[in-house]
Parts: structure tokens; sequence; C-alpha cells
């Protein structure tokens, strides 16, 4: 109730919440799991930037061409590229996460089969790209059409879903840093992914964590891929716009 | 027009209950505390302690987003009890506590639990009889 009220007097003041008082899930976390992230020979998600920089300079399909060939070096073009997925692509008329982008292009220029989702190879590459955003701040694609995507995210995230009824906003609103159990509630904002997750002893995407989420309420998870999740990360990423990348995070 | 008089007693009946709480118990067997005891710290089950916290120091890492369960058997009668447990929108609409007995309104269900209440009718019964056992004052 006091948490409610202090959040509604801070809008007032400060006029649409921004940058000030939202925290990343690497607040919530014991000092070993944010050492275990900030340290990059510790943390487990630059074995996936190493496996994606093998797999980056790497022929693949009836094209030959690697992504080294079309885009050179990940430092140079894909700087700042995940800081501001999902984007809409004009030929397929929807809008792609960074996952569905890498398979466009397995599939449209490299003529390869798309990579399923969560598969390593796939992570690895997205976890590269993610790391050349590291440090810069959020900043969704002004592109228009993305905007009817960012509604749909919205409306899904204040929801109440499943067999325990709840939204995603009950709790990652109403309720952050509260306690489920004993997890501390962060507040859903996706600046680490994909990340290392303690719990899966893995590298996972964000369409993974939202899945977990909506297993939790008991509720029936989307097929990877689906809309509903494009849609989700559009409006995470609106709603954490201005905050600090961190690929690869790692996360309890 | 019978049919009116009788549709508009039942309304009433609904709403006086909903003030009151849910007096008449869903089953007749009557509540058993200890397996009510059982529900509450049962993980999977009555999911109690992910929100809050009470009396069950066997238990580690109680929520913090609920009322402290803690002589709750003194605050409460048992139909107030009874009608938080089966839908605690009906006392506030915006609750997070999740419809233990009841299908209205859910979206989404995962197939698993698709048409099934969290707690059927004899273990919200069995939850009540327990938290009625809970009047000692919080420290
Ligand atoms: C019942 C509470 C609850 C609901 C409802 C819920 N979450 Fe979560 N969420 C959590 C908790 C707790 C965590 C922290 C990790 C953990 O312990 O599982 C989390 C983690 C996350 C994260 C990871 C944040 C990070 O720092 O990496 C995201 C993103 C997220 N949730 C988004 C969502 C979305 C979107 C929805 C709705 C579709 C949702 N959550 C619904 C409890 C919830
Ligand atoms: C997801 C969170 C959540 C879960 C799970 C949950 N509750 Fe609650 N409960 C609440 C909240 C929040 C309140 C405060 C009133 C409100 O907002 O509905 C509450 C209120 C209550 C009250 C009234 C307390 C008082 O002092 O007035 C009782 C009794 C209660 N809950 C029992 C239970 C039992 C028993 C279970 C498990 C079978 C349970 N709750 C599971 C969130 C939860």
């Amino acid at each position: 109730m006091t948490k409610v009220c202090t959040t509604a007097l801070v809008i007032l003041m400060a006029g649409p919440a921004q940058s000030d008082d939202r925290r990343s899930g690497f607040e919530f976390m014991g000092p070993t799991t944010q050492s275990m992230q900030t340290d990059d020979m510790a943390n487990p998600g630059m074995l996936a930037v190493l496996a994606g920089e093998r797999l980056w300079n790497e022929p693949a399909g009836l094209s030959e061409q690697s992504c080294q060939t079309c885009h050179g070096d990940p430092e140079g073009e894909m700087r700042g590229v995940a800081a501001r997925y999902p984007a809409f692509d004009e030929v397929a008329g929807t809008a792609v996460d960074i996952s569905g982008r890498v398979n466009l292009c397995r599939t449209r220029h490299q003529r390869a089969d798309p990579l399923p989702h969560e598969n390593a190879d796939l992570l690895a590459l997205v976890t590269l790209i993610g790391l050349q955003s590291r440090g810069l701040p959020i900043q969704p694609d002004p592109d228009p059409r993305l905007t009817e995507w960012r509604a749909r995210g919205e409306a899904y995230y204040e929801t109440r879903v499943g067999q325990l009824n709840l939204s995603c906003a009950q709790c990652h609103d109403e309720n952050a840093g509260g306690h489920l159990g004993g997890a501390p509630i962060p507040e859903a904002h996706p600046t680490g992914y994909p990340i290392y997750r303690l719990e899966w002893q893995a590298m996972g995407s964000l369409q993974r964590r939202l899945r977990g989420c909506f297993t939790g309420v008991r509720s029936e998870p989307w097929p990877y891929g689906s809309d509903g999740y494009i849609a989700l990360e559009a409006y995470l990423m609106q709603r954490a716009a201005g905050m600090t990348m961190e690929t690869p995070a790692v996360r309890p | 027009m019978w049919g009116k008089v009788a549709l508009a007693a039942a309304v009433l009946t609904a709403s006086g209950a909903v003030a009151q709480g849910l007096p008449d118990p869903l089953t007749d067997t009557p509540g058993d505390p200890t397996r009510g005891r059982a529900v509450v710290v049962d993980r999977q089950l009555g999911l109690c302690l992910l929100c809050h916290t009470g009396p069950f120091p066997e238990v580690p890492f109680h929520g913090d987003l609920a009322p402290d369960l803690t002589g709750v058997g003194t605050r409460l009668s048992p139909a107030e009890m009874r009608l938080r447990l089966v839908d605690s929108r009906a006392v506030n609409a915006e609750s997070i506590m999740p419809p233990y007995h009841s299908l209205d309104g859910l979206t989404r269900v995962a197939a698993l639990w698709e048409g099934k209440t969290i707690l059927d009718a004899q273990q919200v019964e069995d939850v009540v009889a327990f938290l009625t056992t809970l009047t000692e004052e919080p420290e």
C-alpha cells in the first residue's frame, strides 16, 4: 500500500517515470552473483560470446557466406543493434527480435535452415550481438509500425492470466522489491538478455524467461517465436528505454 | 413474475453473504486442521507462504507480499476466511491472492489446470479449520 502511494507521488512530482527510479534485475542480486556478472573471467555468458565469435566467421548454408562476409567484424555494424530491437521487417511485414533477425539472415542470405529457439548456436550469436550494446542505453526503434506491437505488449502485461490469475504488472510494478517465497521480485527490465541463469545452468533468451513467468502463474505459455512474445519484448524495451544494456547478464 | 422475485431474493442473499463472508461450509465433512496446515505449508498445493508469513518455523523463505497469518483466527471469522479463500476478489477486486475455489473470469489457464480450482472444497474447509486455530498474538 505504502509502496503504491510513494510511486504515485514520485510520478506526480517527476512526470512520467524515466531512468530515475527504475532498477535492473542486477540490483536485486547478492554480491556474489553480481561479481559473477561483472567479471568477464567468471561470467559464463562470455563462453557463449566466444562460441558466437567462431560462428560469426563460419560460412553456412548454400551461399557459403558467413555473418562476417556481409557485416564485417561484430564490433562495427552490430554496435547498438540489440539496444533498439525488436524492429520491423519490411519483407516479412512483422516485428522481429534479434533471434528472429539472425534466422532471417540465415534463410534469406545464407540460404541455411533457421536455428530452433534456445539452440546453443543461436543463443551464442545473439549473445555476441548483445555484447556490442553492453554499456549503451536502450533506445527503442522509433518506427511507427512498432507502436501497435508495444500497445499489444502493454495489454498483455496488464492482463491477469492463468489459474493463479495474476498479471505481469501485479508482480513487477505493484510488488517489485517484495519477496515471492525467497525470491526478490525484480522490475522485469530486459536489460541483460540473453542471460546465464543459475537455475537453468545455461544461457537463455528473454522468451524463455517470459515462459517461466507464465508457467509460474499456471498459464499456458505461447509457443516460442509467437507474436505475443515479440509484442511483450517490444513493450518491455520501451518501458526500459534509457536503461543500460548488460548483456550477457547473470541471474539467479 | 415469481421468477423475478426469486431472482431478486437470490441476489440479496448473495450480496448479504458477501458482506459477512460465506457462513455455510462447502462440504458436510468438518474441516481437519492438521490436513489444513499441510495444505498451507505446501509450495505446490496451497502456495500460501509464497506471499504470506506466519507461525511456520520449519518452512524457509516466507514471502512478504501479504499479511502475517499469525493470529488470523482472532481477526477473522470462519465465514470471512472461507470467502477470502474461495475468491478474494469478492473482498478486494484488485487482490493478488489467487481465487482458490473459483474459476470466474480465468483466462489462458495451462492445459494441466484447465477447469480445475486450486483447492477442492474439502481442502478449503481444512484450511479454514486450521486458520481458526491461529489465535496467538503476533510478536
Ligand atoms: C507471481 C509473480 C510474477 C508474475 C505474475 C510474473 N513474474 Fe516475472 N518474475 C517474477 C520473479 C519472482 C522473477 C525473478 C526470477 C525468479 O525468481 O523467478 C521474475 C523475473 C522476470 C524477468 C527477468 C528480469 C531480469 O532481471 O532478468 C522478466 C523480464 C519478467 N519476470 C517478466 C514478466 C512478464 C512479462 C510477466 C507477465 C507475462 C511476468 N514476468 C509475470 C515473478 C513474476
Ligand atoms: C499471490 C499472493 C497470495 C497467496 C498465494 C495467498 N494469499 Fe492470502 N492474501 C494475500 C493478500 C495480498 C492479502 C491481503 C488482502 C487482499 O489484498 O486481498 C491476503 C489476505 C489473506 C487473508 C486475510 C488476512 C487478514 O489478516 O485479514 C487470509 C486469511 C489469507 N490471505 C489466507 C491465505 C491462505 C490460507 C493462502 C493459501 C491457501 C493464501 N492466503 C495465499 C495474498 C496471497
